[in-house]
C-alpha cells in the first residue's frame, strides 16, 4: 500500500487522457444543417409525403421504392391526395431536388452517412 | 373462523381479478392508441403502390428475330447502339472489360451443335443477333446466392443490382454468355455528356445483361431493339395463340439456342 499516491496520480493522469476528446471538444458542436430547397421545390410546396414524414423515413420510402420497382415492375405511386408519382430517384426526386450538394449531401455528411445511390443512379448536373 | 376466512379469500381474489383484467385492458389501450398517434404522424401512410396503367402485359413474353430481313453488320448496328445508349452501357478497348446486353456473332458460334461443313451460304456468314433469352428455365437464376437475378411472372429474367455482390456464379451458369462482369467502373467507358438519365448506370462489381427493356415495357413501350428494327424483331406473349410472335411461329421454321439443354429460350430465330 506504499504505492497508493503514485496509483491515485496514474489514474487521474488515465481518466484525463480517455475524456480528453470529450472535454476537448465541448461547445464545438457542429450546428445541425439547414437545407436548401430548389425554386421548383419551394413552388411544389409539399413533397409526395409531408415534409416530417420526408425528413425521417425518405430512406425506407426510397428502399420499398427500388424493390417494388425492380423487383414487381409497380412504378406508380399515389399519396393519399391522390396524386401520382413515377417512384424514380433521379426523375422524380431529383427533378424537383436537383441540388444534391445542398440538398442531399449537407445532412448526409452531418449524420456521416454514406448512401450509394448515386454511384449509379444518375444525378443532375450542378451549375456553380 | 374456518368458513369466514375461506369468505374472505374469495372476496379478495375476485377483487384481484376484476382489477387485473381492467388494468390490462387499459394498458392494451395506450399500445393502441400509441399505434393511432403514430398513424396520424404519418408513420403509417394511406399511400398506394400500383403498376402504370400503360404497362404492357403478358404471360410470358417472347421475341422471333427475322434473320432473313438483318443480313448485314449494318443492319444490326442501329438496334445495337439504340440499346446501348439508352441502358448506359459502357464501351471499353479492352476486350477483357467488355460489357455487351445485346450483340452478333456468326452461325457457328451461335448454333454450335446445329453447325456442318456444308452449311447453306445464306447463314454461314452473315451476323445473328444476340441477346439473353430470357430462359424460361433460367440455369442462371438457379444459381444466384442472394436471388439478385430473379424470373418475373411474365418471364423476364431480370438483375436486381443493389442485392448482386459479384460473386459471378450466374455467368458460369449462362450457356449463352449473356452476362458480362463489370470490371472496372462503367462510368468510365461512358461519355459524361452520353448518360442517359433516364436509366441509371452500374458500379463496379455487378453483373449485367440484357432485360427485355423490362423498364420500357412497364411504361408502355415496346423493347428498343424490336422499335428499331422495322419489323424484323417480333415481341409479344407466347402463350397467347392470338399473338403475333404465336402467329410467325406457326407459319416459319425457327430455332433456338442451345434447344438441348432444356433451358427453354423465349427468343426464337427464323433462319
Amino acid at each position: 500500500m506504499n504505492d497508493k499516491s503514485r496509483i491515485i496520480a496514474g489514474l487521474i493522469i488515465f481518466l484525463i487522457v480517455v475524456t480528453f476528446p470529450f472535454w476537448y471538444n465541448m461547445g464545438k458542436a457542429a450546428p445541425a444543417p439547414e437545407t436548401k430547397l430548389t425554386d421548383k421545390a419551394k413552388q411544389a410546396k409539399n413533397c409526395i409525403q409531408p415534409t416530417e414524414y420526408m425528413r425521417v423515413g425518405h430512406m425506407q420510402l426510397l428502399n420499398v421504392w427500388r424493390n417494388e420497382v425492380v423487383r414487381d415492375g409497380k412504378r406508380t405511386y399515389v399519396n393519399q391526395s391522390g396524386k401520382d408519382f413515377n417512384m424514380s430517384l433521379s426523375n422524380t426526386c431529383m427533378d424537383c431536388h436537383s441540388n444534391k450538394a445542398e440538398f442531399c449531401d449537407k445532412c448526409h455528411d452531418y449524420t456521416s452517412t454514406a448512401p450509394y445511390c448515386w454511384d449509379c443512379h444518375v444525378y443532375p448536373k450542378e451549375s456553380k | 373462523m374456518m368458513e369466514n376466512a375461506r369468505r374472505k379469500f374469495l372476496k379478495v381474489a375476485g377483487i384481484s381479478a376484476l382489477g387485473l383484467s381492467l388494468g390490462t385492458k387499459s394498458v392494451l389501450n395506450v399500445f393502441a392508441s400509441a399505434d393511432e398517434s403514430a398513424d396520424r404522424r404519418g408513420k403509417k401512410t394511406a399511400a398506394e403502390i400500383t403498376e402504370n396503367k400503360k404497362a404492357l402485359k403478358a404471360k410470358h413474353w417472347g421475341m422471333v428475330i427475322d434473320t432473313r430481313r438483318l443480313r448485314t453488320v449494318g443492319d444490326l448496328k442501329p438496334l445495337i447502339d439504340v440499346c446501348h445508349k439508352i441502358h448506359n452501357v459502357p464501351k471499353f478497348e479492352n476486350s477483357l472489360h467488355e460489357i455487351k446486353w445485346i450483340w452478333e456473332d456468326e452461325y457457328k458460334h451461335v448454333f454450335p451443335t446445329m453447325e456442318s461443313e456444308y452449311l447453306a451460304d445464306s447463314i454461314k456468314h452473315i451476323p445473328f443477333l444476340l441477346l439473353c433469352n430470357q430462359c424460361q428455365n433460367p440455369p442462371c437464376v438457379r444459381a444466384c446466392p442472394t436471388k439478385a437475378t430473379f424470373q418475373r411472372e411474365d418471364g423476364i429474367v431480370m438483375m436486381d443490382f443493389h442485392r448482386c455482390i459479384g460473386c459471378r456464379f450466374c455467368m458460369a451458369a449462362c450457356p449463352y454468355g449473356s452476362r458480362s462482369f463489370n470490371f472496372v467502373d462503367p462510368r468510365t467507358g461512358l461519355d459524361e455528356s452520353g448518360i442517359f438519365n433516364e436509366f441509371p448506370t452500374r458500379m463496379k462489381g455487378v453483373v449485367e445483361k440484357c432485360n427485355f427493356c423490362a423498364e420500357r415495357l412497364d411504361v408502355g413501350k415496346m423493347p428498343a431493339c424490336v422499335e428499331a428494327s422495322n419489323g424484323a424483331i417480333a415481341f409479344g406473349d407466347l402463350e397467347d395463340p392470338e399473338s403475333d410472335v404465336r402467329k410467325l411461329l406457326k407459319e416459319n421454321f425457327t430455332i433456338r439456342r442451345k434447344q438441348e439443354l432444356g433451358t427453354e429460350p423465349s427468343v426464337y430465330y427464323i433462319v
